[in-house]
């Protein structure tokens, strides 16, 4: 009993912190931070305990409240519990945990303080309801919920307009995406009758072909609602722009969890996906990763490089899916939560310590005067390269894999191959930014972040190192495949030379490439020497191959026509035709008929006795 | 000559015709009064007639009731009349147009 309320906690006290704070402690800074702190913290340790008490399958798996029945349909208020969810909640509780103490350094000298914390809590509540949900609709509020607070943290420093755009187009650009997941939500509950993950399942497990025909549409349809959340081409262009946000909120929103949140609904219904479905989606993704690492290598802004990377490597999650590789997809983004949210804490201090220079050009140097940062972040370099034997090169080799135990060799090339660009992008970011001469005469006075900072950026580094051994992998597999538990570290360290040594080797050859030819080409650079080398290209890459234009151009262009045609009908057709004529004609009346009212006592008397007169005539007149 | 009912009906007509007149075109509170007093009487004048030529009483028991309502009447209508004069300083019904808008 005790133990089936445990996840109900975990999920309503980052709620509950978010509403006091807003309700009660804006004024007082530090108790709003600790109300915050404090939820996902206890979030943390009670997952942990309740993993530790109930194993990562408990029973039962869902803990369900009836919320609200409409003829057939009926939603539940459901949490789920597996595997999956579970591993996320400690992603989203652990990683969002140190995120929060982070904040508490870098936020500190911030007017909106409280408001800042309120919003992250919010965002912590949505994201674990995603993660908890047992049906579309409740993980549909979520999943917006999540967006709302991505909005409002985007938009923290609304008073620039830089910030507010991004927020806005980071919300629209969404709901294109959401519009799509709605309809297939739709569809799929037209189409079987039930929302419910679980039932769903079943359904399809005993009927195949329960969805007919329309089985990839309403897949793909749904994965358009990942397509939106998770940054993959075409809906991609709101991730970078959100760097307008907060660097801690960027660490933990458009980094480790809610752009994750779209593999983690992939993996949560990879049953409705077909073989097309899939395909579709392995592509997406595998060109994804691959535009986003071009983009990536021409971007001096440090979190905008960051920014492109983690849509890179969402496109390998995605990739990973669509390979029906849930396992290695989840792996993925677990070892990424770790060092993607360690590479933007450390941007984070870094661009604390220039006061707000976020242009790598600008730095440098900063090995001797920034010792933790440069240390875990060399650690999350090497782990998001995919270097051995560092978290992420675990993980990216399972995808790698996976790509070869398909048979889809494509993908591998495009895999390997954004993994080399990946590790080029990572260490030219690495090279100019820390190592080198200090560039400005701001970067030769910098300080380490105060050890509020300074000790989740450890806590990360252990993990962004050890993460890829540590059973992360074995513990999805338990769900995805039925394997077993248990691993030895050993084993773990040397699976992927055992399992695909071919595709391993031919990562890692990529890798050092990348390595070499970033190291050949950043060492003492102090400035880029690819626009010269490679000319229109790189340009283009620096554009980001002019995505923003080309939608500038077409679809808000044609946004904007449609907008003025209905803006036409409204003022003329609706407003001036139609509300128009009744309001006029009303008007009229009024104004003649108010004449009749003269206020003077003896004309009612006679108009009275006139219409006497007339009635008489009526009546006896005949 | 034989006064007949046509008489008293006409005679009764005409002061009722005289009365509205007075309530329409006149502009004394006062004077609108005592016509709508003329047209009550025309009333009972008319009432009593038809009592007498068709021998049935009850007419004339409807005229008691009628002068005994309009004696109570008078008295309120006049003291509001009073009333009005003393909050207006004046009785004249162009002046009292409060009703329009």
């Amino acid at each position: 009993m005790k133990s089936e309320l445990l996840p109900w906690l975990i999920l309503f006290l980052p709620l509950l912190a978010a509403v006091a704070i807003t309700l009660f402690t804006l004024r007082h800074r530090t108790v709003s931070a600790l109300l915050s702190i404090g939820a996902i913290v206890i979030g943390f340790v009670l997952t942990i305990s309740f993993i530790a008490a109930n194993g990562w399958t408990p029973t039962p798996a869902e803990s369900v409240a009836n919320w609200l029945t409409i003829g057939d349909l009926q939603v539940d208020f459901g949490l789920k519990l597996d595997a999956l969810s579970l591993m996320m909640m400690l992603i989203v509780t652990g990683v969002g945990g140190v995120i929060h103490i982070y904040s508490f350094g870098y936020m500190h000298e911030d007017r909106g303080f409280s408001r800042y914390f309120a919003c992250l809590s919010l965002f912590t509540f949505s994201m674990l309801g995603v993660v908890l949900a047992n049906n579309f609709i409740e993980l549909f509020i979520f999943w917006e919920l999540v967006g709302v607070s991505s909005y409002l943290l985007i938009g923290h420093w609304f008073e620039r307009p830089s910030a507010a755009d991004a927020a806005k187009k980071a919300f629209i650009t969404n709901r294109l995406g959401d519009f799509g997941f709605l309809l297939g939500i739709l569809m799929v509950w037209g189409l079987l009758g039930s929302l419910n993950f679980t039932v769903l399942q079943i359904k399809l497990t005993a009927n195949p072909a329960a969805l007919g025909g329309m089985a990839s549409i309403a897949a793909l349809l749904i994965f358009c609602g990942a397509v939106g959340k998770s940054a993959q081409f075409p809906l991609h262009v709101w991730l970078p722009d959100a760097m307008e946000g907060p660097t801690p909120v960027s660490a933990l929103i458009h980094a480790a969890t809610m752009v994750a949140a779209g593999v983690y609904m992939l993996c949560r219904i990879l049953f409705l996906l077909n073989a097309d479905a899939l395909q579709v989606i392995a592509w997406i993704g595998g060109f994804t990763a691959l535009l986003a690492a071009l983009i990536a290598i021409q971007q001096n802004d440090i979190k905008r490089i960051l920014a492109y990377s983690t849509i890179s490597q969402l496109g390998y999650m995605v990739m990973a899916v669509g390979l029906a590789g849930p396992t290695p997809a989840m792996f993925h983004l677990t070892t990424h939560a770790f060092f993607k949210a360690l590479l933007f804490l450390g941007a984070g201090s870094v661009i604390i310590a220039l006061h707000e220079e976020q242009d790598i050009w600008k730095m440098g140097g900063l090995r001797s005067k920034m010792g933790v940062t440069f240390w875990t972040f060399l650690i999350a370099t090497l782990a998001l390269s995919g270097v051995p034997p560092f978290s992420g090169f675990y993980s990216k080799d399972s995808i790698l894999g996976q790509a070869l135990d398909k048979g889809n060799y494509p993908l591998f090339v495009v895999g390997a191959f954004t993994a080399g660009l990946t590790a080029f992008y990572m260490f030219r970011l690495f090279y100019v930014a820390f190592l080198g001469k200090a560039k400005t005469e701001a970067a030769e006075h910098v300080h380490e972040s105060p050890a509020v900072m300074a000790w989740p950026l450890r806590v990360l580094g252990v993990f962004a190192f050890i993460g890829g051994v540590i059973g992360v992998s074995q513990t999805y597999a338990s769900q995805f495949s039925g394997r077993e538990f248990g691993v030895p570290l050993a084993q773990s360290l040397v699976e992927p030379f055992v399992h695909s040594p071919i595709g391993t080797l031919i990562g890692i050859a990529f890798i050092a490439v990348g390595f070499f030819a970033a190291r050949t080409l950043y060492r003492n650079a102090t400035s880029d020497p690819l626009p010269a080398k490679l000319g229109g290209f790189a340009t283009a890459m620096k554009n980001r191959f002019y995505f923003d234009e080309i939608y500038e151009a077409t679809v808000i262009r044609a946004h904007d026509f449609i907008a003025a045609v209905m803006d036409w009908i409204d003022r003329w057709l609706v407003d001036w035709a139609c509300i128009g004529f009744v309001r006029g004609g009303t008007d009229l009346t009024g104004r003649t008929l108010r004449l009749v009212q003269t206020g003077n006592l003896q004309t009612y008397a006679f108009l009275f006795v006139l219409g006497v007169a007339v009635v008489m005539y009526l009546v006896l007149g005949k | 000559m034989q006064v007949g009912l046509e008489h008293y009906l006409v005679v009764s007509f005409l002061l009722f015709a005289l009365g509205l007149l007075g309530v329409i075109t006149r502009r004394n509170l006062l004077v609108i009064y005592m016509s709508l007093e003329l047209m009550l009487n025309a009333a009972n004048l008319a009432l009593v007639a038809f009592s007498r030529f068709n021998n049935n009483l009850n007419g004339q028991i409807l005229v008691f009731f009628i002068i005994t309502v309009a004696a109570a009447e008078v008295a309120v209508g006049l003291a509001l009349i009073v009333a009005l004069y003393r909050k207006r300083q004046t009785a004249h019904v162009e002046d009292l147009t409060l009703m329009k808008l």
